[in-house]
């Protein structure tokens, strides 16, 4: 307890704060790159396992196995995968880069789910309609679909974005320089264990609550039918 | 790419990756079946403590949802030695996936809770039930088939993200198992496929398990993809 | 020939037979009402026409040429050609009166969007709706929403016009004003195909009625004959009842 009050000062010096502060814009940026590039790849998955057809069978199972199989794999286990097989094929990718990957990976997984139930949600005969006027399934999709969809799509998509915020941490097993790692690092320079990691975690803790509360706000919102909100 | 796979060292290593998917699959049973006490504690104070109480118990279950499991252990792990409390490994990872698994199950079950309330009413005016009776036929079912999708899915959660942190503090579980043996002679590539592989068929496994018991005990339908 | 030839048409909902055979022809110009009890398969009729449910027996010609379901390439040419105003109307909910009115105009057909609006407020007009140009489906009642979405097929410059159950949820005043749409249209040389239980309509308006029950056309003539003096038991029973009530 006297070490934690003593190092205090020293801790909180304006160097190891901006280190901090550093990190943790580190992990909200890998977080919100991998969670973006992710949900627009799950967004084309999505729309190719509804491709119609026996010969896009194989497209349409491959879709539905990528699911089912990263959503079983541990987090960090992607992440070593991914560093692994990148570093076979390519030398200079940066780690940075390897983290964004894995997140996107294990983001299209979970997104694709949200939004095949947000797809769901819209009534059939909504694309009847658009099928018997000769909109293409791409035009259906962009236009009268998923518009529709949004909804029912954003609100658990924010929220699983905002959680993964936590699941990051697991980067610093790579060498990433984020949040946890800078923990480790300091950890390591002698600070106090528990001056460093109630920091670090009251860090994701300011991250997470305050967006997770904005999702929730933002779910309500939505929620509520166009009729009832503000006039345009 | 002019990688030559060779998945022979992993087979001949195999036994030692199933020793580690044997202690996830106790690790992620036994945190979450404490988790799962800790919740229905955690839920009952919630619905029906007094109000001292049912804040400390938002203050748990906000503040473990909102820092990572990895921090909460290494919290364990690395500083409660210095208020003299010395853990072993495994035990910190027990620990902290308990009480991480217990605030989660504390939200998952308080919402079945909230939908027993009614159900509990309706019962009471109908037929001339004992009160064992009640909860057996009319309350436990309705809280089950509410819940037993959320906590089939959460037991897959804490069995695939959860276990898999232990490796970062040395356990040896499926994840630090292929991290052990892959530092000895560097097939990571290889290990970590088909330690990929194991988490993928275990939890299936899991799963159907769950389907079918949740199907015999409170005919809900869970959903196993 | 027949601008319409449905000849001898199966189709099923999964495993539930809806339509044993149905026959009958439109000619160019015409306006032909189906009518029968519900669930006879009315609508369903109206949905193989544009490739909505599968046909699983039988053919359909447009202008002499019959239509290969099968094909996607064969089914947009259909569609081309009809356009249905569905029963529960269908608006895109996400897009104002106007934008469901241009949208396949401008998406599929590719035309100027200032070209295509000012026609989309003529239609509007027509039927009476230009003044809600810009509300959305959900602010209108279901006789509002019924009028918008027969301008949005009109839109689709259709040579035959599907309409199902278009006047139900009109009070007496619209009801005359679609009806004059629709003579208007017929005027014009619109061929149509339609579904009413507004037998005074019916009557009114179409040169011929085809009267379904179970999935089969009982008989088919044209309005006088079929509701004054009809050949089967079956129309005479349900004619009768209806015309009465
Ligand atoms: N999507 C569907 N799935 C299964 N069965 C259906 C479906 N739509 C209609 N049916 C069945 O097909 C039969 C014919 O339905 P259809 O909608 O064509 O009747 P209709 O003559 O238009 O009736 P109404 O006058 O009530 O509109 C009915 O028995 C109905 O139950
Ligand atoms: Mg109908």
């Amino acid at each position: 307890m006297e070490r934690i009050l003593s190092q205090m000062p020293e801790f909180f010096s304006a160097k190891n704060l901006v280190l901090l502060a550093q990190s943790a814009g580190l992990t909200l940026s890998m977080t919100l790159m991998g969670c973006l590039i992710g949900f627009g790849l799950a967004l084309v998955l999505v729309y190719l396992r509804t491709t119609p057809g026996l010969w896009a069978l194989p497209l349409r199972v491959t879709c539905i196995a990528y699911v089912e199989v990263f959503r079983r794999i541990p987090f960090l286990v992607v992440i070593y995968l991914v560093l692994f097989f990148i570093q076979t094929i390519a030398t200079d990718v940066s780690l940075f880069t390897i983290a964004v990957i894995s997140i996107c990976i294990y983001a299209i997984a979970y997104t694709a789910d949200i939004i095949r139930g947000g797809i769901d949600s819209v009534p059939y005969t909504q694309i009847e309609a658009a099928q018997a006027m000769n909109l293409s399934r791409l035009q259906t999709m962009y236009l009268c679909v998923l518009p529709q969809a949004w909804p029912v799509i954003v609100p658990p998509a924010i929220a699983f974005a905002v959680s993964f915020i936590k699941d990051t941490a697991l980067v610093s097993q790579i060498g990433v320089f984020e949040l946890t790692f800078r923990g480790k690092e300091l950890n390591n320079q002698g600070y106090s264990g528990a001056l460093v990691f109630g920091t670090i975690a009251l860090c994701y803790f300011a991250m997470s609550f305050p967006l997770s509360m904005l999702g929730q706000h933002l779910e309500k919102r939505l929620a509520t039918p166009r009729g009832k909100r503000n006039p345009r | 790419m002019n990688y030559n796979f060779q998945f022979n060292v992993v087979w001949r290593n195999f036994d030692v990756l199933l020793e580690g998917a044997w202690l996830t699959l106790q690790l992620g049973v036994f945190a979450f079946t404490a988790g799962c006490l800790i919740g229905l504690v955690g839920a009952a104070i919630r619905s029906y403590g007094p109000a001292p109480l049912r804040w400390l118990v938002n203050i748990y279950v906000i503040f473990i949802t909102n820092t990572p499991a990895l921090i909460q252990i290494y919290f364990l792990y690395f500083a409660l030695p210095e208020f003299g409390i010395r853990w072993s490994n495994e035990a910190c990872v027990l620990i902290g996936l308990t009480l991480n698994a217990g605030a989660y199950l504390t939200m998952i079950l308080r919402a079945g809770f909230l939908s027993v309330r009614q159900a509990e009413m309706e019962a009471g005016e109908t037929m001339g039930m004992s009160l064992p009776q009640r909860i057996r036929y009319i309350v436990v079912p309705h809280i089950a088939k509410s819940i037993y999708p959320a906590l089939a899915n959460f037991f897959i959660v804490i069995l695939v993200m959860g276990t898999s942190v232990g490796a970062l503090i040395g356990v040896d579980e499926l994840t630090g198992q292929a991290i052990n043996l892959s530092t000895v002679n560097y097939r990571w590539l290889e290990y970590f496929t088909v330690a990929a592989l194991m988490y993928v068929v275990l939890t299936f496994i899991a799963s159907i398990g769950l389907a079918l018991l949740g199907r015999w005990a409170f005919r809900v339908k869970a959903r196993i993809f | 020939m027949p601008h319409l030839a449905v000849n001898g048409i199966h189709a099923k909902y999964g495993s539930l037979d809806v339509l044993h055979g149905i026959s009958f022809d439109v000619d160019r110009g015409e306006v032909v009402s189906l009518v029968g009890p519900s669930g006879s398969g009315k609508s369903t009729v109206l949905r193989t026409l544009v490739g909505l449910t599968p046909v699983t027996g039988g053919g359909i010609e447009v202008d002499g040429t019959s239509i290969d379901y099968r094909s996607s390439r064969s089914v947009r040419a259909a569609r081309d050609r009809m356009a249905i105003v569905f029963q529960q109307y269908n608006l895109f909910q996400n897009m104002s009166v106007l934008g469901n009115v241009t949208l396949a105009p401008r998406r599929v057909k590719g035309r100027k969007r200032q070209e295509v609006e000012a026609e989309a407020m003529d239609l509007l007009d027509l039927v009476g709706m230009a003044h809600k140009a810009h509300a959305y489906p959900d602010e209108l009642s279901g006789g509002q929403q019924q009028r918008v979405a027969i301008a949005r097929a009109l839109a689709l410059r259709p040579e035959i016009l599907l309409l199902d159950e278009v006047t139900s949820a009109l009070d007496p005043e619209l009801v005359n004003e679609v009806l004059d749409a629709v003579r208007r249209l017929a005027a014009e040389g619109m061929t149509m195909l339609l579904v009413s239980h507004e037998m005074a309509f019916v009557r009114e308006v179409s040169s011929k009625v085809v009267f379904m029950d179970q999935g089969k056309v009982i008989e088919a003539a044209p309005p006088a004959k079929i509701f004054d003096a009809p050949d089967s038991e079956r129309a005479r029973d349900f004619f009768g009842k209806v015309l009465r009530g």
